[in-house]
């Protein structure tokens, strides 16, 4: 069986203006419906496979970012969702924002759109799910431990 | 030796065929509520699908001793099922589940994190909920055929709930707390991002994660078991009554699962209490009265 | 029985002794070596008893009250009795506690008069051992015996610690000898007037240990304590009175032997009864147990969980058999079962490691008391084993909540936070002590299961229903405390284990005789409780726990025992990633500290659910106390009332 028939979502909001949120919600309705594919919005990164950004990455939320990508298990695929979280969007040029998410922490979907359309979405989580497969496999063949406590350490 | 050799097959029977019926318990939920929902919803072996893909990813873990305390969990509560199926003491059987839910609580506190915090202590709250009227249903057991005993209660001339329609009730109340349906889903629960984000289930991932839904899923059909024990007496086709009744009462919880909010804990706490002490307190001095009588 | 004495009189001496030893190096000294010696003596007294008691018909009996040496100890309980009521008096109005003593006086003064007048009646022997007795002296000599060793290293980090009190650990000392001395008296008296001094010397000891630290709290609850115990001292000599005006006997064996139905009987057992009450603080008169907790931890884990507590349910087990279906039967066992669930509903919302032991004290002993009332051999059967589960998992916690208090200067739970990490061998220790007292395969539990099923069997619906829902609440509690200790801090040192060696010993000993106890019950339960139930009954209890389930529970017990070991191996083969526990993706790095909205780090605190408006002691502790003085009052006034409306008839 493939790991990709059950993917569970985390779903992250940068710095969106919570247009793209908004459409990252109704594609759980009925009317788009994403639990077909076994979709759930977990909503705790231990649990998530799929990382969902919305929005460019700015200072505040680097270190969440990060954190959380860390927090999640292996394997894992990033989708940066609308335009922001692709390269920055309009707020690519304001003084305290880094880019898109890929400034930050590996991408593997990019799925453009102001706001992006649930179609789009779950074409890309589609797509992701490919990916997610891939990583498995490759997981397989050298399986590491590591120990990463990420994020900032406290200053002592 | 030929009752030994029936007992290990009845044991074997249930450690393979009780994921099976966990399974379609599951699925069956999740397509029930998606059609409640007018979704279409996930297909009927998702469940199946979401557990074999748990095991296939990595484990991260916040310390070592989540990890044994979840795998405690797990065990004990496959223990408690095979104690039960074996035909031992229903008492017994409860105890040794209230001990493996101890593990599961244990491991969520361990992880030492604000959410698992909350869960666990919510936990608590909803096994002190559950907790009386678990033993009243053992209690009621006894009352009908004078034994603690699965075995013998499977043999009785007239089916429990005939004497301890009360106590049926109780049980079917506390199981939407043990089955972590809305309203009393508080320490974690099925559905999507919430307040709690995933409670109990915080800070447990991966595999891990996998073995604790093993446990549950095991854990679950042994609950619905009970509801079918109300119905059995002497007779075969008992059973089939009996597993249709907990078809009937899973679906029943699933829409209670939708229809009904979250309430707050002090309703859950009063209300199960309420329900325990009113429905099955009265059925046991009903029967109590009766035995007296008799002598 | 030579040894009985020689027990007994050592005892005596070594806290003779204790008291006039004020240097520090010698007195610590005699209090081990003479707490082992103790230990050993109490031992082989065991096993002897135990050989003599099984060769006869069940039990043992000493000293006829022809034999001069009971002329002589006569002479010694009436200058002791007038001793101690002097120095209550003394100390009363010291304090300016004059209600003292009255309820001294009247306690006093009727049994005084009868052994002047020479009225006292002694129509049987005066010591009588049978198999409870044996159990009740290897309790009260090992765990007693344990927590004096204990005692040494505790004493001096608490003076270390509170320089405020005044250091007389001599006093101390003695008095928890003294105490031993008098406990042993207690259980082998059969002689009811007998085991009245013994049962005052246990009150007043307790009083004075309660005082130890002379601040003003103290005072004021160690008189608590000592109004309370002598009320119930009253209630003993209304029994003893009533005993030698009416019956003309002066000995319990006697008394049991008339039988619930014999006319006017219920009146000397709902006296006895409500001298138990007091003893083992049930409720409306528990709260003298909790004021006790200021006391120093070994008197506590000694006298107030342990040894002395239990004097009032053993006498309630002795006499259980006269309770069958009485009144007094039901006012016991319905104050027990109350006392049970109210007292763990209150434990609910304590934070003070001490005041949740003591009202979980009160709700177990509660418990015990139900099942003594109950007056079935299975249900006594269930309160003796309830007795001895619990006095050894409940001292350990008491001397672990003290060593940690010592340790840590802190005996509040919520500062026990992640206590396996920073103290992990006290942390193993506390938890077989809490899984002792309410999971599944180990004692306590048992016992409540088998308390459960005599409860159905004599059809009391209430007492099932308090059971119920008290086990339910006393999971609540218990599991938080556990949940803390198992809090795995990250990037913690341990603490600097600055316990005792010889505190650790005692603790181990006691973990090990938890466990122990654990392991061997069903044994137990058939060479010691089961033969003396026979006795006491004159039928036998059927079988309280099939031997099957035994083995279930066995079986589960060394899987637990397993775990460890399961859980190292899965430690050694892990592809396993570590990573910090979720804070939103705000965690600081080391699980106790988050990234706040300017950036700047903050610690954070995870507390355990204390629910203060639902059962806070302002809440529900008045409340529960009149209805069980409600019930006390009525069931004792309906037993009197019915004692001598049949007593005249």
């Amino acid at each position: 069986m493939k790991i990709s028939k059950s993917p569970w979502l985390l779903h992250y909001d940068a710095s969106s203006c919570n247009g793209c949120d908004i459409e990252v919600l109704a594609s759980t309705t009925p009317r788009f419906d994403v639990e077909r594919f076994g979709i759930i919005n977990t909503g705790n990164p231990k649990h998530a496979d799929i990382f969902v950004i919305t929005g460019g990455v700015n200072e505040q939320t680097r270190q969440v970012v990060k954190q959380l990508y860390s927090q999640m298990p292996d394997p894992k695929v990033v989708i940066a969702a609308g335009i922001c979280a692709c390269d920055g969007g309009i707020f690519k040029d304001c003084y305290n924002v880094s880019g898109g998410v890929d400034t930050v922490i590996p991408v593997d979907v990019y799925v453009p759109g102001c706001a992006v359309k649930p179609e789009a979405l779950i074409d890309g989580v589609v797509k992701a799910l490919a990916i997610l497969d891939e990583k498995r496999e490759a997981m397989k063949n050298h399986a590491v431990c590591e120990v990463n406590y990420g994020g900032k350490t406290k200053e002592e | 030796m030929n009752n030994m050799v029936f007992m290990i097959l009845i044991i074997a029977g249930y450690l393979i065929l009780a994921p099976v019926a966990g399974f379609f318990l599951e699925g069956y939920d999740r397509v029930i509520s998606s059609r409640l929902q007018r979704r279409m919803g996930p297909p009927f072996l998702q469940p199946v699908y979401d557990l074999i893909k748990l095991f296939e990813k990595q484990a991260i873990v916040v310390n070592n001793l989540e990890t044994a305390l979840v795998l405690g969990f797990t065990i004990f509560t496959i223990f408690s099922g095979c104690l039960f199926f074996a035909g031992g003491d229903i008492l017994l059987v409860f105890f040794a589940f209230s001990l493996a839910d101890m593990f599961l609580v244990l491991a969520a506190s361990s992880a030492n994190s604000p959410y698992s915090s909350l869960g666990s202590q919510r936990e608590f709250v909803q096994m002190m909920a559950y907790e009386p009227m678990t033993l009243l249903t053992a209690i009621g057991f006894y009352m009908c055929c004078g034994s603690f005993n699965v075995s013998d209660i499977i043999n009785q001339d007239v089916p429990a709930i005939v004497r301890t329609p009360g106590v049926f009730l109780g049980y079917c109340f506390i199981l939407i707390i043990k089955l972590r349906k809305s309203p009393f889903d508080f320490s974690t629960s099925h559905h999507a991002h919430q307040e709690m984000v995933k409670g109990l289930t915080q800070d447990i991932a991966g595999n891990v994660l996998g073995i604790l839904e093993l446990g549950e899923i095991y854990e679950e059909v042994f609950l619905m078991t009970i509801v079918v024990l109300f119905f059995i007496w002497k007779n075969p086709l008992s059973y089939v009554l009996g597993i249709a009744v907990a078809l009937l009462v899973f679906f029943i919880m699933i829409v209670v699962d939708n229809v009904f909010p979250r309430v707050k804990w002090e309703h859950m706490l009063v209300s199960s209490w309420g329900v325990t002490l009113s429905l099955a307190g009265s059925n046991f001095l009903i029967l109590t009265m009766l035995k007296i009588a008799r002598i | 029985m030579t040894i009985a004495f020689i027990l007994f009189i050592f005892t005596l001496l070594i806290s003779v002794s204790v008291y006039f030893s004020r240097d520090d190096r010698v007195r610590e000294g005699i209090v081990t070596a003479g707490s082992i010696v103790m230990m050993v003596l109490d031992v082989i007294f065991c096993v002897w008893a135990f050989g003599a008691v099984n060769d006869n018909t069940g039990y043992l009996v000493y000293l006829e009250p022809e034999s001069s040496f009971v002329g002589i100890f006569n002479h010694v309980i009436i200058a002791g009795e007038i001793f101690l009521f002097l120095l209550i008096s003394v100390l009363s109005i010291i304090h300016g506690k004059l209600y003292c003593i009255i309820l001294a006086f009247m306690g006093t003064a009727p049994v005084l008069w009868l052994d002047f007048t020479g009225q006292a009646v002694e129509n049987g022997p005066m010591l009588r051992f049978d198999s409870l007795t044996i159990l009740m002296f290897l309790v009260v000599g090992l765990v007693g015996g344990l927590i004096c060793i204990y005692s040494n290293g505790y004493m001096k980090d608490y003076h270390h610690h509170h320089t405020d009190v005044g250091k007389r650990p001599w006093f101390f000392q003695s008095m928890l000898f003294l105490f031993l001395a008098a406990m042993y008296g207690l259980i082998s008296s059969d002689n009811i007037s007998w085991m009245f001094f013994f049962w005052e010397i246990t009150s007043t000891v307790s009083f004075l240990l309660i005082g130890y630290t002379r601040k003003e709290e103290a005072v004021t609850n160690s008189f608590r304590a000592l109004w309370m115990n002598l009320l119930g001292g009253c209630g003993f000599t209304v029994a003893i009175l009533y005993n030698t005006f009416v019956y003309k006997n002066g000995s319990l064996i006697e008394l049991i032997g008339m039988g619930s139905d014999f006319k006017g009987v219920v009146i000397p057992v709902a006296c006895l009864a409500f001298a138990a009450f007091t003893k083992s603080a049930q409720m409306p008169f528990s709260r003298w147990l909790l004021g006790a907790m200021v006391a120093p931890t070994p008197s506590s884990a000694l006298l107030h969980s342990a040894t002395m507590v239990k004097a009032g349910v053993y006498l309630l087990i002795r006499i259980s058999p006269l309770m069958t279906g009485t009144l007094p039967g039901i006012m016991v066992t319905t104050v027990g079962g109350f006392t049970f669930f109210a007292a763990s509903l209150l434990a609910i919302s304590q934070s003070d490691g001490k005041k949740v032991l003591a009202y979980s004290t009160i709700s177990n002993l509660g418990l015990i008391t139900a099942c003594a009332g109950v007056g079935k051999p299975a249900a006594t059967w269930a309160a003796i084993m309830l007795l001895l589960f619990h006095a050894v998992s409940k001292s350990l916690m008491f001397l672990c909540v003290g060593a940690v208090e010592n340790a840590t200067g802190s005996r509040d739970i919520e500062d026990m936070h992640g206590l396996i990490v920073k103290m992990p061998k006290m942390a193993f220790v506390m938890t077989v002590a809490i899984c002792g007292m309410f999971l599944a395969p180990f004692g306590m539990l048992v016992a409540k299961w088998a308390a459960l099923k005599a409860y159905i069997d004599s059809n009391n619906v209430l007492l099932v229903i308090f059971l119920v829902f008290g086990s339910a609440t006393t999971m609540f509690y218990w599991g938080k405390w556990l949940g803390k200790l198992f809090a795995v801090l990250h990037q913690s040192e341990t603490l600097r284990d600055i316990i005792h060696k010889s505190e650790w010993y005692v603790m181990y000993m006691l973990t090990g005789l938890v466990i122990t106890l654990c392991a061997t019950f069903p044994f137990l339960g058939s060479i010691f409780i089961e033969p003396m139930l026979w006795v006491e009954f004159g039928y036998k209890a059927g079988q309280i726990i099939s031997s099957d389930d035994v083995r279930v529970m066995l079986m589960m017990l060394i899987m637990i025992a397993l775990m460890p070991v399961l859980a190292m191996f899965l430690i050694y083969n892990r592809k396993e990633k570590m990573t910090m526990s979720y804070m939103s993706g705000a965690n600081a790095g080391d699980d106790r500290h988050f990234t706040d909205a300017f950036g700047g780090i903050r610690p954070s605190y995870l507390s355990n659910w204390y629910m203060e408006k639902m059962f806070g002691e302002k809440k529900i502790l008045v409340l529960s106390l009149a209805v069980a003085a409600a019930f006390v009052v009525v069931l004792m006034i309906l037993s009197v009332g019915t004692g001598i409306g049949g007593g005249f008839r």
